[in-house]
């Protein structure tokens, strides 16, 4: 693991993106905020995704966020069962100095928890749209998917956002 | 809440003072926040501007010399357009280490709840208090032995960060923002953490090699300021502990951090820290902090319990005390693993 986050952090330092794992099937795209920003993904303003199959929707913090936070060296995730609604936070991640909310792009139920986080906080560094995924959640509302950005868009809000400060 | 209340306070502490004046200085200080309260209140309905009469009324008043609780807030500029405000409160010495639960609850939910920037200034508390960041593991970072014999008050606080003991020679800076509030700056912690060094730049100017080292305020490669933030969705909150004087014996209640900044170097704590005591007077570094805040906002005076008592009452903070039967958990979980028990 030590190894895969001197990877990442070294390809991050020469900007290159991180190859996704062949079994993920996902194509990726540079951004030119540096970040990398997944297709088939839908995503946050708040700079979560959520991958959205079947009747399942995993959910975690984009590579553009975990890469302003920093090291994470803690994450706090509900339990099973518990009731996320879109917009609010479901939990926290620390970094250093910092805890920052973490925000459900959606509703629903809490089916699964990544419970790697608890011993791995920096998965969430290393791998944010793999092994870093944070939750899964059973959707109550599928129609809020089609408020979320798409990953042109978000690779665009991203841009703007970085721009502007 | 109406105008005759706050009159009804007034007559109860001058009868409480009077009878038990010795006795009720406590008491004296609930009324009085109380007052605090009801004023604050109406000065917010009114969107009045609460300068010094207020800290100047209710010591000649009734005599109190030294109140337990105190707010004042002079009215700087209040260029209204030019700079977004920022409401300032200071809080004198408080006297239980409750108290200063009480503080992080009031700065988590005006974190949560308030939709106003704080700036919040409070000189200490009187009791050593150990308070841990959102994370922390008693375990690893205290004596618990010591701690429990010694009866130390723990606290973990709902920001990130690590572990200070703090007295009454701590100060506590505290800055609550909206996330637009300062132009360009985005929030995360570490344009947070540039830009608060920014702003203490200016109360420092140049003195003892002042500058922001990681993430901790140094002279050289002296710590005197612990850093910690939490971000929402909407607002971040950055607060400093200033050791402004310490007790070297408080220290021993402290282990050596795992996750230290690589300046410390594997320094003990007498090697690591240092005192602001010798490098500025207490009463200009607190003058300079809220010029310099100035600069930035226009400042504006409001008593902190009057907002928190209107606010969301549905609130619940997750800063608390760690119980005695948690701390002595954690040690006999660490005795058991060292001894390879299940």
């Amino acid at each position: 693991m030590a190894l895969t986050m001197w990877a990442s952090s070294t390809a991050n330092a020469l900007r290159i993106s991180c190859a996704s794992k062949p079994h993920l099937s996902l194509a990726f795209s540079f951004s030119r905020c540096f970040s990398t920003v997944l297709d088939g993904l839908k995503y946050a303003t708040s700079h979560e995704w959520v991958k959205h199959e079947g009747s399942v929707a995993t959910i975690g913090i984009t590579d553009h966020a975990q890469d302003h936070l920093g090291e994470v060296v803690f994450v706090e995730l509900p339990e099973p069962g518990v009731s996320v609604s879109q917009g609010k936070g479901f939990g926290a991640v620390e970094s250093v100095k910092a805890t920052s909310d973490v925000n459900s792009p959606i509703s629903g139920e809490v089916v699964e928890v990544n419970s790697k986080l608890t011993e791995a906080p920096g998965l969430i560094n290393s791998s944010p749209y793999e092994e870093g995924w944070m939750i899964k959640v059973k959707p109550s509302s599928p129609p809020e998917l089609e408020s979320l950005m798409g990953s042109k868009e978000y690779t665009k809000f991203c841009e703007e956002e970085d721009a502007s400060h | 809440m109406p105008a005759c209340i706050h009159e009804l306070f007034v007559e109860f502490i001058v009868s409480v003072y009077h009878r038990h004046h010795h006795t009720y200085m406590h008491a004296f200080g609930i009324g009085l926040t109380g007052l605090v309260v009801a004023l604050g209140y109406l000065m917010k309905q009114k969107n009045h501007h609460i300068s010094l009469p207020l800290q100047l009324l209710l010591p000649r008043r009734f005599g109190i010399t030294d109140s337990s609780f105190y707010v004042c807030g002079p009215a700087l500029k209040d260029i209204k357009g030019k700079s977004p405000s920022l409401k300032f409160e200071r809080r004198k010495k408080n006297t239980r280490p409750g108290i200063l639960v009480r503080q992080l609850h009031i700065e988590e939910q005006l974190l949560r709840t308030s939709s106003e920037n704080w700036c919040i200034i409070n000189d200490g508390t009187n009791d050593p208090t150990i308070v841990m960041g959102f994370s922390g593991k008693p375990a690893e970072l205290l004596e618990i032995e010591s701690v429990l014999h010694d009866q130390v008050p723990v606290i973990r606080r709902f920001t990130g960060g690590g572990t200070v003991i703090v007295d009454h020679q701590t100060i506590f800076v505290t800055f609550i923002c909206n996330k637009e509030t300062v132009p360009d700056l985005q929030p995360y912690p570490r344009p947070i953490m540039s830009w608060s060094s920014s702003l203490y730049s200016k109360v420092f100017g140049g003195i003892g090699d002042f500058h922001l080292r990681e993430n901790d305020y140094v002279f050289g490669n002296h710590k005197f300021g612990g850093n910690a933030q939490s971000i929402t969705k909407n607002k971040w909150i950055h607060h400093t502990s200033f050791l402004w004087d310490f007790d070297v014996r408080n220290m021993a209640y402290l282990k050596l951090p795992k996750l230290a900044p690589a300046y410390r170097s594997a320094r003990g704590h007498l090697d690591f820290i240092c005192r602001l005591k010798d490098y500025m007077p207490r009463s200009t570094f607190i003058d300079k902090t809220v010029e310099a805040a100035g600069t930035q906002f226009s400042l504006r005076s409001l008593e902190l319990e009057a907002v928190v008592t209107c606010s969301e009452t549905e609130f619940r903070p997750s800063t608390r005390f760690l119980t005695n039967e948690e701390l002595a958990a954690a040690a006999a979980a660490v005795s058991e693993q060292q001894l390879g028990l299940p």
